[in-house]
């Protein structure tokens, strides 16, 4: 395997991605995102010089809307599935010090 | 402190765009809704909805671009900022990164010594406000509201021109400005409609390489950003000095306690993972909307001050002031339209608006009366039909509520009495229970004769033409 | 015929002649999903109540000559990550357990406008990640030619209710074969259009610039009539487009003479199996014998399809995933110190094993350092890919070839390798990096008797030659069978 992943780059990535994986899922974690990465590295043998990347397929461009309301107090509704709410209004864990 | 230091500054400046609805949704901008009510899939984030931009958004953002003279990116896009945060219900804020929709501009600005400085402008881009947090005393937890999410923005990034904090207010004065007449903002940095971030780092006067920088986060008056900048530049110094490194990251500025702390945390990474968000497809800016947004650009403070001087010929002490509001100039130009008097609407917005501005904290951009209104009143005291005292009183109402002044008048029975006869008599009255200030005058005290309108404009309740209490108090009084 | 028996426009046709109506039509598929869901697991949530009242509603508005289409009165089953208001849609996820959206995919609104009746929502792989809908929170689906085989997958569920005669047809998504490796495994018709055909709009997200939603259906003429319900120009979608040739049912005619078919030699290659390899050959040989122009050749870069694929899918699942945390809906555990300790708590135990490994792939060859190496690398491949099958279509109208190497595999053989697994999807990735249409239909069985899929592939816009062709080929199979219909299971 050539691309070995440390402890401290699934740390890094649980910290980006905000997940906590235990021992064992660390390790197979580990493991897996290693082998992913030799077969990805597969694409290194393209030569893309002056390639440019493609993001969307069709040259589509230009799609927008007018700056006209067309929404109503749909409040109830966005907090239908909330897991918790106050007030009118979603419920997280504390932002502030 | 044996070395001398120099502070450079770069600033991002966020700009909430005066458009009716988000921008990416139909929901509306309007402030001061109660919580949430103002929230749809789109900008709550739900799963499935999709991103649809506003065309508003674009062609405010140009007219930016164009006003502060940037490049407009003839192919812009639009990238996906990945962080986790309650206020961004997606927990990635769609803003532009690789192809941002203006770059390379700069704008002049005035220096205290008199002189011109120009800042540059790396780029404008495009994208979201987040939600608003608020903080549960009670339960603690923080509430999300999410009627802010999804507000369009335009970030302003400078270069890194600036060299102390009366450059950078002058700088934001001239955006504010600019913004302002094009009519894409309101540009409040109280309301945090306008919103600003330092990018601040120190180094050895007479260097030319960069020092390390922060950026500072929470600068919502112009007070706390000069104060701002004066400490942390104090504090990069303090650091250099006693051998120690400056820190690149992010502070937020307590402007209470006048210091400023690190943000960061162990859970913020600050690697963004931007990638071209595949929901929006690229905007194409075309030679003919370029056209069209130019066509429709106003025009600006120094071609107002141009025109001001040839056209209308008040002071440039009147230009000035006039000129520093777009609301200002605009209700100036259209009451001058309708009375023909520039010297007399000037001097009504000089006199009375700024006293009353003063005195109630308006800001220009929230003065009510009209200008017909103004021009109603000019044409009252004009025709004489009130004076001058009884003007003053009118505006102020008109200031308060918008009245029309001509029915105010009317229904308040402030017209001037024009019956020369009734006013005769109650000069006869005056002169009678004042013998002594009509001899004063007799012996030539000129001042006398003031007492006695005084007392005969108080006696007509102010409802006269001070001019004609004067000359028939004079008659009397000779006689 | 029983009416159960009939495929969907055939149910449609029988009810505008009033031979049936659908509240029968409904009523005999949820007495079907009582009878054999049990063993299949199709579907994560059944609308029962829903259905039967929908269907009345329905059939009110037939007789009172209000609707009449091709699919009116319909019963349906849709993929579990399309969001249906009022309904429990969950993407086979511990995550959105008790998510009931406040609004309806534009796929299924234009399906109700056209009288479908929906009876539930069809398991899957979770978040339409894995090729076998073993990944699901809610159990693994099973096929209906044998419940000791998956369906495939993502949209195993919808495949696999189609086969086992549990709807007339479902809708499904198919990010890199999520329609059409189903259908193969399942012996049904699946169609992944061009992107941007069917609006996006509630539709979950996976990876946002591959997704798109289709047809899993008893055959060719369904597979049509449900295209051209579902297709559509939708505002709210940026990425959607205009179409003036959505009429997919002119398509249905027998006629392949002079049509150009390439076989790309890439897809006959080491890996695939050779009884699907004879079947696929066989099926371009009768193609052949009606006058196509059949020729093989070589596409290139079917390798680097899947590596380009997994990059550009995981990086976007990473970031379009990140909103399940626990605020807004969805699942939140239970106890937590402070924010982002809510955040890691509910997310690892609301996602599943193949849904995390896909996340922490995405977030890494995002990261700083590393985007350019990876990302932008496999979005030029993706360029490099396009640029093939351009050259291709200058030559050929129709690309043939394998769904799928094998046939369904047993249940539990693919999780273990997660690589193996991904290497299943390689006759089925391109098409999705390059936005093409994809068709997949029965061409016969293995020894196994499990079916094998032929997979038709067009040029952007072409999926009336696809129609065309499959169409075709599915009556020379019914010539050649007789009394061939869609094959039922049971």
């Amino acid at each position: 395997m050539a691309n070995i992943i440390s402890d401290e780059t699934i740390e890094y990535v649980g910290i980006l991605a905000k997940l906590e994986l235990s021992e064992k899922e660390r390790e197979q974690a580990k493991k897996d995102m290693g082998r992913m990465l030799d077969y990805i590295d597969k694409l290194g043998e393209l030569d893309t010089t002056g390639v440019q990347p493609m993001s969307h397929v069709f040259p589509v461009q230009n799609v927008f809307r007018e700056d006209v309301v067309t929404n109503g107090d749909r409040r109830d509704e966005m907090l239908s599935n909330a897991p918790e709410e106050k007030d009118g209004m979603f419920v997280a864990p504390k932002t502030f010090e | 402190m044996s070395k001398q230091y120099e502070t450079v500054i770069g600033l991002e400046v966020h700009v909430e765009l005066a458009t009716k609805t988000k921008i990416f949704c139909g929901c509306s901008t309007a402030f001061g809704a109660a919580p949430n009510t103002q929230t749809c899939p789109v900008c709550t984030g739900m799963p499935g909805s999709l991103p649809v931009l506003n065309r508003q958004v674009l062609e405010y953002a140009i007219a930016v671009g164009l006003a502060t003279n940037c490049e407009i990116t003839r192919f812009a896009k639009f990238d996906r900022k990945n962080y986790f945060y309650p206020d961004n219900p997606q927990n990635y804020q769609i803003s532009q990164l690789y192809l941002p929709i203006c770059m390379n501009g700069r704008v002049e600005i005035e220096t205290k010594d008199g002189g011109c400085k120009t800042v540059g402008i790396h780029e404008i881009h495009m994208e979201e406000d987040a939600g608003k947090l608020i903080h549960d005393e009670w339960e603690d937890c923080s509430l999300v509201d999410y009627n802010r999410s999804g507000v369009p923005l335009i970030e302003i990034v400078s270069e890194p021109d600036m060299r102390s904090a009366e450059e950078v207010i002058a700088y934001l004065e001239k955006l504010r400005l600019l913004i302002q007449y094009l009519g894409a903002s309101d540009c409040k940095l109280q309301e945090g409609s306008m919103r600003a971030d330092v990018n601040l780092s120190v180094r050895e006067v007479g260097t030319t390489q960069f020092g390390t920088r922060t950026e500072m986060k929470n600068l919502n008056s112009f007070k706390a950003i000069s104060r701002a900048i004066a400490g942390e530049a104090m504090r990069q110094i303090d650091l250099i000095e006693s051998g120690e490194k400056v820190v690149q990251e992010t502070r937020r500025w307590d402007d209470v306690k006048g210091e400023s702390y690190a943000m960061r945390s162990k859970e913020d990474a600050q690697d963004y993972r931007y990638f071209p968000d595949p929901d929006l497809v690229p905007v194409a800016v075309s030679d003919e909307m370029l056209e069209k947004i130019r066509a429709s650009q106003p025009e600006f403070r120094n071609e107002k001050r141009k025109r001001y001087k040839e056209e209308f010929g008040i002071p440039d002490y009147d230009i000035e002031i006039i000129t520093e509001y777009k609301h200002m100039a605009d209700l100036f130009e259209a009451a001058v339209a309708i009375c023909g008097q520039p010297k007399k609407v000037s001097n009504w917005l000089m006199g009375e608006t700024l006293r009353l501005m003063k005195e109630t904290e308006t800001d220009a951009q929230d003065l009510r009366f009209s200008p017909e209104h103004l021009a109603k009143l000019i044409r009252l005291v004009d025709e004489k039909v009130i004076n001058g005292s009884v003007a003053k009183e009118v505006f102020e109402v008109m200031f308060e509520e918008n009245v029309d002044p001509e029915r105010y008048v009317e229904e308040k029975g402030l017209k001037t009495v024009s019956d020369e006869g009734a006013l005769r008599k109650t000069i006869a009255e005056v002169i009678a229970a004042n013998p002594q200030s009509v001899e004063d005058y007799r012996n030539g005290k000129e001042k006398a004769i003031g007492f006695l309108v005084g007392q005969t404009m108080k006696a007509m309740k102010g409802k006269a033409d001070p001019a004609a209490v004067n000359r028939i108090l004079r008659e009397a009084c000779a006689e | 015929m029983k009416i159960t028996d009939m495929t969907a426009v055939e149910l449609a046709a029988a009810i505008r002649a009033g031979q049936t109506t659908a509240v029968e039509a409904a009523e005999a598929m949820l007495d079907r999903i009582r009878e054999r869901d049990p063993v299949y697991h199709c579907y994560v949530t059944v609308d029962r109540e829903g259905a039967l009242s929908q269907a009345r509603a329905v059939q009110e508005k037939i007789a009172a000559g209000e609707l009449g289409g091709p699919l009116a009165g319909v019963p349906v089953a849709v993929k579990d990550n399309l969001c249906t208001e009022g309904l429990l849609t969950t993407c086979a996820s511990r995550m959105l357990q008790n998510f009931v959206p406040t609004y309806t995919a534009e796929a299924v609104v234009n399906l109700q406008r056209a009288g479908a009746v929906i009876l539930g929502k069809t398991n899957m792989d979770e978040f339409a990640m894995g090729s076998t809908t073993e990944t699901s929170a809610y159990g693994a689906t099973k096929n209906p030619w044998n419940p000791a085989h998956v369906p495939g997958g993502s949209s195993g569920g919808s495949a696999a209710a189609v086969a086992a005669g549990e709807c007339y047809y479902a809708l499904g998504s198919d990010t890199g074969g999520s329609i059409r490796q189903p259908a193969a495994y399942c012996g049904m018709v699946g169609m992944k259009p061009t992107y941007g055909t069917v609006s996006r709009y509630g539709l979950i997200a996976y990876g946002s610039s591959l997704d798109q939603i289709g047809p899993l259906t008893k055959d060719v003429t369904d597979c049509a009539a449900v295209l051209e319900t579902i297709a559509s120009y939708d505002k709210k979608d940026s990425t959607s487009i205009r179409r003036q040739d959505t009429d997919f049912m002119s398509a249905l005619t027998e006629d392949v003479k002079g049509l150009r078919i390439g076989i790309p030699n890439d897809y006959l290659k080491e890996g695939l199996e050779e009884e699907v390899r004879a079947a696929v050959l066989q099926a371009a040989e009768e193609l052949a014998r009606s006058g196509a122009v059949v020729e093989r050749f070589d596409l290139s870069l079917a390798e680097y399809a899947i590596p380009a694929y997994y990059t550009i899918a995981a990086a976007e699942a990473s970031s379009n995933l990140e909103r399940f945390d626990g605020i807004k809906y969805g699942y939140r555990t239970k106890e937590y110190a402070g924010l982002h300790n809510m955040y890691k708590k509910s997310r690892s135990e609301g996602f599943g094993e193949e849904v995390k490994r896909r996340i922490m792939l995405g977030s890494f060859v995002l990261s700083s350092g590393y985007y350019d190496a990876y990302y932008l690398k496999a979005l030029r491949v993706k360029a490099l890919i396009k640029q093939a099958f351009d050259a291709a279509f200058a030559r050929y109208d129709v690309i043939l070839g394998p769904v799928a190497p094998t046939t369904a595999p047993k249940l539990g053989e693919s999780l273990a390798d997660p690589i193996r697994m991904y290497l299943g999807d390689i006759y089925t990735i391109s098409v999705n990096l390059a936005g093409l249409p994809g068709i997949s239909l029965p061409c016969g069985k293995d020894r196994q008797g499990l079916p094998i899929g032929l997979q038709l592939i067009g040029d952007c816009f072409q999926e009336k030659k696809l129609i065309r062709t499959a169409y075709t080929y599915e009556k020379i199979l019914q010539a050649k069978q007789e009394g061939y219909r869609h094959e039922q299971t049971i």
